[in-house]
């Protein structure tokens, strides 16, 4: 169904993704891992056509470079956040994107039914939550009932709770024969959406694993979600690189990798920077063979009183 | 492979929506957004109330007298269209395709069955949809007020002060869609549109007079200089098809009309139309080729 063969992809001198080649027949679920920087969001947008590349993309047997156009008609693509039009109603939302997948005649209200929005048809896409948006999103890269879905860290930006309903949602539209490409960070989308994984390192594919043999061979036990707000990032960012942690961009805040026994430091170091954080998540990184430790990395930390933990 | 190419080949049976039909969808939007946009709702306003004033006092200071009072409207009027219509044009084409990169609608677009060529043309037709509706809104007041007070005794005039205003409107927006390509933030794009609709309004016309003055140009190189900037093209096209002459534009209107004479027409239409073709193609290249985000 995506036929991927030496692509590469390169921002300047930089390579994103170096000479990857992946094929996914139909009904299957590739997950695409590996840290920030490396490759997925570039891959995913290869294949949808946004960016150029070399190498060589076929959809359904489409080359995306020479009819992208044809090529995204059997793609349902989900990005991590919904940028729209924030005064449009999500009925007329529904409506613009069907008639320009050419579905005139689809149905606003069953395409939100099916992603459980029903009855906020006539809401402000601005009035939805990140969750409710997210759904959108899914509610219109189903229009037209794609073959393929493709998705880019979507639960990013969402809280647990959210997060937990969009992937059982996820789960449900698969195994029915449609084919699913998607990035993720977290341990537990992978286990419950893909059958293999892609393990993406500097833009290098270095292998691919079944999913039920899948382990990720972390150094760090932990991915501590710290959200922080806007003009705290790059402060936050900067103090934590300097205090040997290698924390990147993400969504709403930023990614720290920790190891199980300093899951406390960057909040110190944050902390002696005079850099507030709002909220914060653990994401486990589980080893094949690790063993639980203490409280594990899935404890909720004593240090900000708002947070949460991810299961 | 076998099942996806059979999956392929079944869906390549829905063919994607065709591009005069994904264009139009686009520009419904675009149109709609434009519309309701609280900066184009004040241009409008500015527009009429501006030309309402400028209709009431030459109207009264020549007493209402026939054509050659309309002559003086025309000035008035010529004179704000060329402050006001390009800088909405400019302004709107600008903020369209950098604010829609910054909040991520563009690369969401464009993951769509949809081109980079119809998201333009879309946005292009759309703005300029509205352009027309402003430049109607504006221009019909005045008309009206004119007739009114026995100010214009050619409808024509003013159809082809109207039609003049849309054409210098979609070259201006040209020009804004263009910056908007080339630019990622929608404020740098529009401070762009701002520094170029300055150039064009202000600095132009000095640089022109001091080039005149300092480097001794002939009267012919003149009038080829003042061909480059749209907006005084506007002004000698507007001028010429209403009064025939362009005397109030000193020696370099007197040697356009004995040089060129009926054939200036065509003359400003190829370089209006320059302005609008060539920087659209522009952008269709940009966007085609940079990344949407």
């Amino acid at each position: 169904m995506i036929t991927i063969t030496n692509l590469v992809k390169t921002f300047g001198r930089t390579p994103a993704v170096d000479d990857v080649s992946l094929s996914l027949d139909q009904g299957d679920a590739v997950a695409l891992w590996g840290s920030n920087g490396a490759g997925k969001t570039t891959l995913i947008r290869c294949v949808l056509g946004l960016l150029r590349y070399r190498g060589a993309i076929r959809v359904g047997g489409i080359d995306v470079r020479r009819n992208g156009k044809a090529a995204r008609m059997l793609i349902g693509y989900v990005p991590q956040e919904l940028g729209f039009y924030d005064e449009l109603r999500v009925d007329s939302a529904i409506c613009y994107f069907a008639r320009l997948k050419g579905i005139p005649s689809a149905s606003p209200a069953a395409s939100l039914q099916g992603v459980g929005l029903e009855g906020n048809g006539g809401k402000r896409v601005r009035e939805l939550s990140g969750g409710m948006k997210q759904r959108l999103a899914l509610a219109i890269a189903l229009l037209g009932d794609p073959p393929i879905l493709v998705l880019d860290e979507v639960t990013a930006s969402l809280d647990a709770l959210g997060r937990h309903e969009f992937v059982g949602l996820l789960r449900q539209l698969t195994g029915s024969g449609r084919t699913l490409l998607f990035a993720s960070h977290r341990l537990e989308e992978v286990r419950s959406l893909a059958r293999r994984v892609a393990r993406l390192e500097r833009g290098r594919l270095l292998r691919i694993d079944d999913c039920a043999c899948f382990a990720p061979d972390a150094q760090h036990a932990a991915v501590l979600h710290l959200h922080l707000s806007a003009d705290e990032r790059m402060p936050a960012i900067r103090a934590l690189a300097a205090g040997g942690f290698s924390p990147t961009l993400n969504g709403t805040g930023i990614l720290v990798p920790v190891a199980s026994e300093h899951k406390a430091a960057p909040f110190r170091i944050l902390a002696d920077a005079q850099i507030a954080v709002d909220n914060f998540e653990v994401d486990a990184v589980e080893h094949s063979s690790a063993t639980p430790e203490p409280g594990g990395g899935r404890r909720k930390s004593s240090t900000p009183p708002d947070s949460e933990v991810t299961q | 492979m076998s099942t996806a190419i059979s999956v392929g080949d079944a869906f390549a049976s829905r063919r994607p929506p065709s591009m005069a039909s994904n264009t139009l969808c686009i520009a419904r939007r675009e149109l709609r957004d434009a519309l309701k946009s609280r900066w184009f709702v004040l241009y409008t306003l500015a527009f009429v109330v501006l030309g309402l004033a400028v209709s009431f006092v030459s109207a009264a200071g020549t007493g209402g007298t026939g054509f050659s009072g309309f002559g003086r409207t025309t000035a008035g009027l010529v004179n704000l269209i060329l402050l006001v219509v390009p800088l909405m044009a400019l302004t709107a084409g600008a903020a369209t395709i950098a604010s829609d990169r910054e909040r991520g609608m563009l690369a969401y677009l464009l993951s769509q069955p949809v081109s980079p060529v119809e998201v333009l043309l879309g946005k292009y037709i759309g703005l300029g949809a509205s352009l027309l509706a402003a430049i109607s809104l504006g221009l019909g007041a005045c008309a009206v007020i004119l007739s009114w007070r026995g100010g214009v005794s050619s409808p024509q005039a003013i159809l082809w002060l109207a039609g003049l205003s849309f054409v210098l409107a979609l070259g201006m927006l040209s020009v804004g869609i263009m910056i908007s390509s080339l630019t990622r933030r929608a404020s740098a794009a529009v401070s762009v549109a701002i520094f170029v609709w300055l150039t064009l309004v202000f600095v132009s016309d000095l640089a022109l007079m001091a080039g005149a003055v300092a480097l001794h140009l002939r009267i012919d190189e003149l009038f080829a200089l003042s061909l480059l900037n749209p907006l005084q093209v506007f002004k000698m096209w507007s001028l010429h098809a209403i009064d025939a002459n362009l005397d109030v534009l000193g020696p370099a209107g007197l040697y356009a009309v004995e040089e060129y004479g009926r054939s200036l027409h065509a003359i400003f239409a190829v370089w209006l139309s320059a302005w609008i073709v060539l920087p659209l193609v522009v952008a269709s290249v940009v966007l085609a080729r940079k990344s949407p985000l």
